[in-house]
């Protein structure tokens, strides 16, 4: 393990069931600290299990996970509550909770069992929300956002819990340029302010737009791992994707191209 | 920007309500004449005085409690369940229940404290079956297995009291047995209150601490973990907490349909879902219902109306005029 990495996985087996194929083989992989880590692969090639298994919802049948320095299960549920923050793909919440309420679900690692948030609590969610542009939402039912804001409230949730590693499974995939935009520029701000960000996404190009460090994960294995320069090549991409790809630089930034078949 | 609103002027208007409705229900009933005791016939007359302290008291409190739990227990499994179409009854609790006093009615000795036992014990067996059927499942979620094999006990247990009733005396069992699945609390005494009370009490009183937790339940597993929760954990105790009270009222009262279902609605739609506030709302307005169905149970007839078939008719409609509403906010 680098020194500098925060969540470290090696040697990873997972099957959900013993008759299944497994969803990871073998993985292997170090998550830099402070850094924005895209974790990038094709849809179904266990990215999300990935995360699962980063935050200690399941267990490896074999490998090691280490978080900062320390076995993931050697940490209680609050301690790894306070370390690790999760915004899903999506969440259906059945209930129409306020998003002031809903945020505020965020300071549970914190409040005991029989706890109720304070005003401490509530103060920190509202630089949460005000820190999204979300706080005109507040009074807003949960249930009625579009996909775009539940993202977003989501994403606010995540901040009240001032973990300092963020997991976000494919962070971008329903969302709209402005909003895409936005969430992108977010964790790089946060990166900037030291918070570990990981996410998942099957998108190359959400991945150029912010991670420092790229990890190219296929059928549950690591194909490459490091610095985003050095681990964007076509082949590489290639390998990934099981398609011939195009690496083109466009006012400095790299751009990733299909390679057309003949007309 | 304000913190939640918190509805302290609904619930203590809910608060007094209650007190108010408790008040007056000690003077509604069938003694001296139909519905109605003047209060100075209290001072007056010995046997009105007996007949408050020693049947309307136990009823009053019993049917409070009944209304409170049987709302705190609906909201916990709508929200543990993350499905607000759910009620108490629905691990194979109730029909357990039923199926215990029914045997017990049949060749059991049917005497009150056997009766209210067997309902006990069948109802936790009930659930224990639910939840290991639930474990032995190897697809779906959870929340689906449960419902499940919730669904299979249920019906396993329902199909079970049909046989009894089938066998039963038509002149001696089948009438109670008939009339304890329909509910009522015509013979209510100190005694069940005091059988009833240390299952209650401590499941209401963690049920209603905890209850902030209920929303982080609502979520997705995955997130509710990711807040530092054990959910499987967390879950299992209000669930257990929720179940054993249900058993032990449903032991005392038979089958109370609806409360459990309806009243939570009715407390999300007066205050919001969040069960911070939700919970004890809904604790008061089901307690409120039950006494008042219960006043109707025991006042409007010569004879009682079973209790079961007053909340089934008034919760029905409610449940009718809420969904027709355009609001309603239920997404099973």
């Amino acid at each position: 393990m680098s020194p500098s990495s925060v969540l470290s996985l090696s040697n990873l087996d997972f099957a959900y069931h013993r008759a299944l194929q497994p969803v990871l083989r073998n993985l292997s992989l170090e998550i830099p600290a402070g850094a924005v880590t895209a974790i990038l692969g094709p849809n179904g090639g266990g990215k999300t299990t990935l995360l699962r298994v980063m935050l200690g919802v399941i267990s490896p049948q074999a490998g090691a996970v280490l978080l900062e320095g320390r076995p993931l299960r050697s940490y209680s549920r609050r301690e790894v509550g306070r370390r690790l923050g999760l915004v899903p793909q999506a969440e259906h919440i059945p209930f129409s909770l306020s998003v002031m309420e809903y945020v505020l679900l965020g300071r549970s690692p914190y409040l005991g069992m029989l706890e109720m948030p304070g005003e401490a609590d509530f103060r920190i969610a509202s630089e949460a929300l005000a820190e999204l542009d979300l706080l005109a939402l507040s009074d807003r039912p949960v249930t009625e956002l579009s996909g775009g804001e539940q993202q977003m409230v989501m994403l606010a949730r995540a901040l009240t819990q001032q973990s300092r590693i963020l997991l976000l499974d494919e962070p971008t995939s329903h969302l709209d340029l402005s909003n895409k935009g936005r969430i992108l520029h977010v964790l790089r701000s946060l990166a900037d302010r030291g918070v570990t960000v990981v996410f998942t996404t099957h998108d190359p190009e959400a991945a150029i737009a912010v991670a420092g460090h790229l990890i190219l994960v296929r059928e549950g294995r690591t194909l490459a791992g490091g610095p985003l320069g050095q681990v964007l090549t076509p082949d590489n991409l290639r390998a990934t994707y099981g398609v011939p790809v195009r690496i083109e630089h466009l006012a400095d930034r790299p751009v990733v191209l299909l390679e057309a078949p003949p007309r | 920007m304000s913190p939640p609103k918190r509805p302290t002027r609904l619930l203590a208007t809910l608060a007094v309500a209650l007190l108010v409705t408790l008040g007056l229900s000690v003077f509604i009933g069938r003694y001296p004449s139909p519905y109605w005791m003047p209060p100075g016939r209290l001072q007056a007359d010995e046997l009105a005085r007996q007949l408050v302290w020693s049947l309307r008291v136990p009823r009053l409190l019993t049917a409070l409690m009944l209304g409170m739990t049987l709302s705190a227990a609906g909201m916990v499994m709508q929200m543990v369940f993350r499905n607000p179409l759910v009620e108490p009854g629905f691990l194979g609790v109730t029909h357990g229940a039923a199926f215990g006093a029914a045997l017990c009615i049949l060749w059991l000795r049917p005497n009150p404290v056997a009766i209210e036992l067997a309902a006990t014990v069948f109802g936790l067996v009930g659930m224990l079956l639910s939840y290991s059927f639930a474990r032995r499942i190897h697809f779906g979620g959870w929340v689906l297995r449960l419902v499940l094999a919730g669904i299979a006990v249920s019906a396993l247990f329902s199909s079970g009291t049909g046989i009894l009733k089938y066998l039963a005396d038509p002149l001696t069992q089948l009438p109670e047995i008939t009339f304890w699945l329909l509910g009522g609390l015509w013979s209510v005494t100190w005694h069940d209150l005091v059988f009833v009370l240390p299952l209650v009490l401590p499941a209401l009183v963690v049920i209603y601490l905890m209850r902030w937790r209920l929303n982080l339940l609502s979520l997705s597993d995955d997130t509710a973990f990711s807040l530092g929760s054990a959910p499987g954990r967390e879950r299992a105790v209000l669930l257990g907490a929720a179940v054993v009270a249900t058993a032990a009222l449903t032991a005392v009262c038979g089958v109370i349909g609806w409360v459990g279902l309806i009243v939570p609605h009715i407390a999300r739609r007066a205050c919001g879902s969040n069960a911070q506030y939700a919970l004890p709302t809904a604790m008061l307005v089901g307690g409120i219902f039950v006494v008042v169905c219960d006043d109707l149970a025991r006042a409007l007839l010569p004879g009682e109306i079973p209790l079961g078939i007053l909340t089934a008719l008034f919760g029905a409609a409610i449940f009718i005029a809420l969904l027709t509403r355009a609001t309603l906010r239920a997404r099973p």
